[in-house]
Formats: C-alpha cells, sequence, structure tokens
C-alpha cells in the first residue's frame, strides 16, 4: 500500500467497528505515518469519520458500540485494558467540524486542557497561550483582547482558537473531522496553510468531504466506501493513477 | 372582490372563525381568572397588609395581631428544603443524563420511579414523613444520641419531607438543562483529555446554571404553598416565638390560612387577616416565580 519511508504512527489492522448490530467498518487494515498529513476521503456515512474518532476511543461515548481487530498507536494497542482513555487522548488532540469553543474567554479556551490535572504558574500559562496561538495564525488577532469571551470571534477565528486549544497541550497527533466545512473559503486556506505548517511537529489525519482540499494539503489519501478502506496511497497517486474502479469514479465525480 | 377568497365555502369559513373564537375566549378566561382572583385579594386585603401586620405574632387565639412567625416559618422551611434536595436532585439528574446507560435497567427503574412521584398526592408524602423521617430516622437517632427532640414533627422533617415532593421538579428540570449543552461541547472537552467528572464540573455545570436555579425556585414555588405534605409533620397553629433550631416546630402561611378559616373561634372577625394572609402568599409565590424569570433571562443572555 502506502509506500512511504516514515515510521509508522498509528495502524490498524483487521479493525471493524458496530454501532450497535450495524457494522460501520469492516476489516479496515492501514498504517498512518508519522509527521505526515494522511487524508479520508469518501462519500457521507461510508465510515471515514466513525475511523477518525476510533483512534482517540471518542465513539466509546455512544451506547452499544463494539470494535474488534487493532488499533495502535505507536505499537500500543489503544483498545487494550490496559491503556487509560484520557492519557490517549492527551497525546491526540482533536478538532471538530463545528468549531465549538468554551463559553469561556479565549485565554481559558486554550488553558483549558492544561489545568486540568496539574497546577501550571501563570507565567508558563501565558507562553504556552502565546505559542498555541501563534501556532494557530491567530496571535496577531486576538493578542489585545485575550480575555475576551472566545464566542465573539469570527467562525474561521473559533475554529483557528479550536486548533490553538488542541495543540496546547501538546499532543503527537492532531485528528481533524472536517474542520473547513463550516468555513468560508478564507477562512479554509488559512486552516489549509495551518495544517501544512503544524505537520512538521504533528501527525494529522484528517476527514474532509473536499476532494480538492485532500489534493492541496495530504501525503497520503484513503477513499473509505460503505465502511471498507478501497484504496490508500500518495495523494497523487489516489489522484492522477488510482488502481481501483470505485475510487476513479468518486474522484471524477461520477458518484458520491 | 378577491377571487380567491371565495374559492373556500361560507361554512368552512365559519367553522373556521368559531374555531379561533373559542380558543381566543379559552385564553381570555384564563387571564380572566387570574385578574379575577388577584383583584378580588387585593380589593379586601390590600389595606391589611402592613408593616405591622408582616412583622407581628398573632394575638388573641389568632383573631388579632400579624403573620410574622408564619412568614419566618414558611422561609425557613423552603431555605430547608431547598438545602436538603436541589442537591440530591441535581445528582440524580446528573447521574441519568451523564452517566447512566439510557437503555439500562436501573436507569429506566429511577424515571420509572421519579415520574411515579410527581403524581402522589401531597397528603401521602405527609403520610411518609411521619412514617419514615419522625418514626424511623428521628426515633433511630434519638435512640443513637440519647436526645428526645428528634422523634417528634419538626422543622426539620417537615422541610425534608417537602424536599422529596419537590424532588421530581428539580430532577426534571435540571435533567433539562444537561440535555440542552451541547454534545459537542462535551466531547470536546473529553478530546483534550479531561476525565468525564472534570468535563461535568468545568463545562456542563457551568453550562447548565440556569436549569439548576430555575428547577430550585420551582421547587420553592412549590413548597411554599404546600400544605397537606406539612400537616403532619412539624407544623403548628400557634406559637409564641421564631424556630430557633431545626427541631422545633412552626408556622407557615398556607397552614396558618387554613387555621383562620376553620378554626377560629369567630371566623367572620378573621376574615380580613384571611385576605392580607392569602395576598401575602400569593406575593410571595409571584415574587419566587418572577425571580425564577429575571435569573433565567439574564444567564440567557450572557
Amino acid at each position: 500500500m502506502a509506500k512511504e519511508t516514515s515510521p509508522t504512527k498509528i495502524e490498524a489492522h483487521g479493525f471493524n467497528f458496530h454501532y450497535g448490530t450495524k457494522q460501520a467498518l469492516f476489516d479496515i487494515t492501514l498504517s498512518i505515518p508519522d509527521r505526515k498529513v494522511t487524508a479520508f476521503i469518501g462519500p457521507s456515512g461510508c465510515g471515514k469519520s466513525t475511523f477518525l474518532r476510533s483512534i482517540n476511543r471518542m465513539n466509546d461515548l455512544i451506547d452499544g458500540t463494539r470494535v474488534d481487530g487493532h488499533m495502535t498507536v505507536d505499537g500500543t494497542d489503544v483498545y487494550d485494558k490496559e491503556v487509560d482513555v484520557v492519557t490517549l487522548r492527551r497525546r491526540i488532540g482533536m478538532v471538530f467540524q463545528k468549531s465549538i469553543p468554551f463559553p469561556k474567554s479565549i485565554y481559558e479556551n486554550i488553558t483549558y486542557g492544561l489545568t486540568l490535572n496539574e497546577r501550571v504558574s501563570k507565567a508558563e500559562l501565558d507562553v504556552v497561550v502565546e505559542k498555541s496561538l501563534r501556532k494557530s495564525a491567530l496571535w496577531e488577532e486576538v493578542k489585545d483582547r485575550l480575555h475576551n469571551s472566545a464566542l465573539s470571534l469570527s467562525g474561521g477565528q473559533q475554529q483557528r482558537l479550536c486548533i490553538a486549544r488542541a495543540v496546547a497541550i501538546n499532543p503527537e497527533i492532531l485528528l481533524m473531522d472536517e474542520p473547513c466545512s463550516a468555513l468560508d473559503p478564507i477562512s479554509t486556506g488559512k486552516v489549509e496553510e495551518l495544517i501544512a505548517e503544524l505537520k512538521d511537529s504533528y501527525t494529522i489525519v484528517l476527514v474532509t468531504h473536499n476532494m480538492q482540499q485532500a489534493g492541496r494539503v495530504s501525503d497520503l489519501t484513503g477513499f473509505f466506501l460503505m465502511g471498507s478502506l478501497i484504496e490508500f496511497d500518495r495523494t497523487r497517486t489516489i489522484f492522477t493513477s488510482p488502481s481501483k474502479k470505485e475510487t476513479e469514479d468518486y474522484i471524477t465525480g461520477r458518484f458520491g | 372582490m378577491n377571487s380567491i377568497a371565495n374559492t373556500i365555502p361560507l361554512p368552512k369559513r365559519l367553522l373556521g372563525f368559531f374555531a379561533v373564537l373559542l380558543a381566543a375566549t379559552a385564553a381570555f378566561a384564563v387571564v380572566g381568572v387570574i385578574l379575577g382572583m388577584v383583584g378580588t385579594f387585593l380589593m379586601n386585603g390590600g389595606t391589611g397588609v402592613t408593616w405591622t401586620f408582616l412583622s407581628e405574632f398573632p394575638r388573641n387565639n389568632n383573631t388579632e395581631g400579624g403573620i410574622w412567625p408564619a412568614l419566618a416559618g414558611t422561609t425557613f422551611l423552603v431555605l430547608l428544603m431547598t438545602i436538603l434536595g436541589v442537591p440530591i436532585g441535581t445528582a440524580t439528574a446528573i447521574y441519568l443524563t451523564e452517566f447512566a446507560r439510557q437503555d439500562s435497567w436501573f436507569a429506566r427503574s429511577v424515571r420509572f420511579a421519579v415520574n411515579t412521584l410527581a403524581g402522589v398526592p401531597s397528603i401521602v408524602f405527609g403520610l411518609f414523613g411521619v412514617g419514615f423521617f419522625i418514626q424511623f430516622m428521628g426515633t433511630g437517632i434519638d435512640g443513637f444520641l440519647g436526645t428526645s427532640s428528634f422523634g417528634d414533627g419538626s422543622l426539620l422533617w417537615s422541610s425534608a419531607t417537602l424536599a422529596v415532593l419537590t424532588l421530581p421538579v428539580v430532577i426534571v428540570s435540571v435533567e433539562e438543562s444537561l440535555k440542552a449543552v451541547p454534545r459537542d461541547l462535551r466531547e470536546a472537552s473529553l478530546a483534550l483529555g479531561a476525565t468525564r467528572l472534570q468535563t461535568i464540573v468545568k463545562v456542563v455545570l457551568p453550562n447548565s446554571v440556569t436549569g439548576i436555579l430555575t428547577g430550585s425556585i420551582l421547587a420553592v414555588g412549590r413548597g411554599a404553598g404546600e400544605v397537606a405534605a406539612i400537616l403532619f409533620v412539624g407544623v403548628t397553629y400557634s406559637s409564641s416565638s421564631i424556630p430557633s433550631a431545626v427541631t422545633e416546630k412552626f408556622m407557615h402561611l398556607g397552614y396558618h390560612l387554613f387555621v383562620l378559616s376553620t378554626q377560629s373561634p369567630d371566623v367572620d372577625k378573621t376574615l380580613p387577616l384571611q385576605f392580607a394572609t392569602t395576598l401575602v402568599l400569593l406575593g410571595l409565590t409571584f415574587l419566587l416565580n418572577l425571580t425564577a424569570i429575571l435569573i433565567r433571562s439574564r444567564l440567557r443572555k450572557r
């Protein structure tokens, strides 16, 4: 499948996922390399978001879900009984489709994850807040009103705040679930630039409805269809010479 | 004439007209009843509500004087009831919405119990208070501590009985407000490595303060006017002092009204007192509801 030289960060092997009696993912096997952008595309309901949310076990919150097979991060099975899900999620940041800041100040939004389990000095927090906001290209826009409500920001700024909030806890992986689907083209452009910059420090997994976006920002692309991973390869290969007919049909807009 | 209007046959138009008329009349009737009631009590009792009336003890076998001990007793009662009931109700609502599996046997039993509790007549709560709080818990505590103050009706046991009675009100309104907190907000918190408890304390509860306050005030409103439930568990028709301990008996506005209108040696003589007391009770309920509405709109704006 993927011919990448960088080491594997996340690996799924024979991974199945069920919502109650309905199976949503079928026998997914793939390796996501470290510090690359990996995109998942596919029509609505194809399982790409379910797969993403399985990596940091967000699906645990839904009653009646069941997994089998393996999902490993750095070689450790995240569904192993020994794994503490809270610790796991501290290593994996997540950005959601809807930018949903906490109804607190900009500053408090970013320090939220940091202050959960330890006392951090004000000076240290100040440093992290500035660093995270600079990383998410928001610092210049909000540096004079850090203590205003995060809800006073525009939609695009809110989404970049959510990215800042996620990188503030210094994760190794950043999961992004259709992060631009509610944004205008200019904000989308900013978030995409951001993804390109962040990939030097994080392993980024991106779910998107927008094929052009996958083409622009990702190194690898996986195509999901009806709960199965149809094809997974370098983005350029997927978009120029896919090996499966389904992929080609989807890319060329014959369905979906 | 407009050709579109003419296509609807006359009987149908008449039917529509009468339907609207009926609905409007019903709506006016509701307003009318309230206005009539408030008006009657204002006219007959308005002059009776004076500072002396509010601040004096009843005199001469409840035929003269004021309502101060009843006012104080009612206030103590609902305060203690809130302290006892709201935390339990809030905790139950948190359990039901945040922790329980929605289809589990236990969660369904709790929900069934809450709904049943809401429909139990209040006099039954009063009897439950006697049996459980006074005879079982009170006597038990007395036996354990060697005291004799818990095994009888008191402010404490009345508050506890009312707390149980108002539990469904608190649970339902807190649950509603917890459910209104977007799921995304919870997920965002959990994805940042917060535990469930941290998420509830730092994100969910601050976002549902409105509901908790509204629930408490609705419970207070319900509890303040309740008489049947406290009949046997500590209310008294006459008292020469304000209760200084939770184990003492107390006077209550609603019960005082009952006493004035049925147990007085001279009911006609107490009529002005009855109107004035009713007005105070109505005013108190109105004030509580107004507070609930104000808090809600203030917090919603924020």
